[in-house]
């Protein structure tokens, strides 16, 4: 079986298992909202400044939801033993990583659409004219969140204290990241919105940089 | 045993050396005084850093490649001691920023690097902690030590570009431009001192990493009912 369709299947899996309970996506739309929520009660922040830390905002809740989210990719596999079960499938551990990759992706993609209208209404962001510009930002920084968190998440799972440690993996090795798409969200909240392809750029490079790391290293993830 | 007490004398009078060129032997820089001379041990914590941080890379890449224990060892070892390098490094930089600067922090791309990476290396000291199988946690560590690595670059590009389009609070006046003689020798003697201590602390925690395995082994054997009369301990410490 190619990888591709092994991926394909492992992400309809995935689906089928979400979509019979939903507990994940709504856990994560909601702890994203409260994140929202919280902020501007920290700050109470006027239009014109939240127009400055809005995409900041936005993105820590990303990566903080993130970070919970990609926690039972793997962690989940743990209580039946199922992982054994992949694992002993003929088909590559890079597909197994790949579905999932491919899985919270559109688990995460998901949860943005949801936050980013409840964001704009909150924070008084217009969001007419920019939506399919944002949505490439979205795309790229979310696919860097989901690479790195779904392989943190392959090594968290064997873990003691893993929900504790999947964030605490992740959100320094995405620092980059979040300059990076914190920025090009900025320059479409501005006055005068505009694409920021230096930042784009960059995001699409953490995102090879990385996925063809996890694409290497796959084999010794997924090992007994 | 005598030979390693004598390398770790000869290292301490080489530090102590540094120490004494650094505080006495340097000229007295122009516009920053004395505050300067905390420069020479700066820049030697950082070498050894980054060296020992190349050593952790190369160890994981040779463990996932070969499975040979002793690159598991390297590299949990050089870590620990590149986290020791980071964390003086960083101290240094914020006594000396305050005077210099005014300020203790700021968010400069080589400051911020520097403090991801220490991030890191703890997360990567933490997840070692927390995981149980010894060869587990070798070959997931190494994962992670090979992600961490490679981001390091990254961190730096994207604080570079960041603070590019904002202007810097701070400029720095080119590290080598216009050294004195006599202070690019005290920062060579002081960086050559820091990598030998380095080294020595390497070495000796990379010592202490192989013993913690053969104990665990011993254990293990004891535990299973079957004697491994081959073991290094056995055969020279008992």
């Amino acid at each position: 079986m190619t990888t591709a369709r092994a991926a394909a299947i492992l992400l309809a899996k995935e689906l089928r298992l979400e979509f019979r309970t939903r507990e994940l996506l709504t856990a994560t739309v909601v702890f994203a909202v409260v994140v929202v929520v919280l902020f501007s009660f920290a700050f109470d922040p006027t239009a014109a400044e939240s127009r400055r830390y809005g995409p900041g905002l936005l993105w820590i809740a990303f990566l903080f939801a993130g970070s919970l989210m990609l926690h039972p990719s793997f962690g989940r596999e743990q209580a039946n033993q199922t992982l054994d079960a992949l694992r002993m499938a003929p088909i590559s551990p890079f597909a197994i990583v790949l579905g999932k990759m491919l899985a919270n992706l559109l688990f995460l993609s998901v949860a943005e659409a949801i936050l980013v209208p409840v964001f704009a209404v909150l924070y008084n962001i217009s969001l007419a004219g920019i939506v399919g510009r944002l949505a490439i930002v979205l795309v790229l920084g979310t696919l860097g969140v989901v690479v790195t968190g779904t392989v943190f998440s392959a090594i968290s799972a064997h873990a003691r204290m893993r929900e504790l440690l999947l964030p605490l993996l992740l959100l320094p090795i995405l620092a980059p990241l979040l300059i990076a798409a914190v920025e090009a969200t900025a320059s479409l909240f501005s006055e005068r919105p505009a694409l920021d392809r230096a930042w784009l750029a960059f995001l699409g490079g953490f995102d090879i940089v990385f996925l063809t790391a996890s694409w290497l290293l796959s084999d010794f993830l997924l090992e007994e | 045993m005598k030979a390693r007490f004598g390398i770790t004398a000869l290292v301490a009078a080489l530090l102590f050396f540094a120490g004494y060129a650094a505080l006495f032997i340097a000229p007295e820089e122009s516009t920053m005084h004395e505050i300067q001379r905390v420069f020479y041990f700066h820049v030697a914590l950082w070498s050894a850093m980054y060296t020992a941080l190349t050593i952790a890379f190369v160890a994981n890449i040779a463990w996932l490649a070969t499975r040979q224990p002793r690159w598991d060892w390297l590299g949990v070892s050089a870590v620990e001691v590149g986290v020791v390098s980071c964390t003086g490094g960083l101290i240094t930089g914020v006594l000396w920023g305050k005077p210099a600067w005014g300020i203790w922090w700021t968010w400069d791309a080589r400051l911020t690097t520097a403090f991801l990476l220490w991030l890191l290396y703890i997360a990567y000291l933490l997840l070692r902690g927390l995981l149980e199988d010894p060869q587990r946690r070798a070959t997931l560590s190494a994962v992670f030590g090979i992600f961490a690595f490679l981001d390091a670059p990254l961190v730096y590009a994207s604080n570079r570009l960041w603070r590019t389009q904002h202007p810097a609070p701070v400029v720095f006046g080119g590290d080598n431009s216009g050294l004195d003689p006599v202070m690019g020798k005290v920062l060579m003697v002081c960086i050559f001192a820091l990598l030998t201590v380095m080294i020595l602390l390497l070495v000796d925690r990379y010592r202490l990493e192989r013993m913690r395995h053969e104990v665990d082994e011993l254990r293990l054997a004891v535990e299973s009912g079957a004697a491994r009369p081959n073991s290094a301990v056995t055969k020279g410490a008992i």
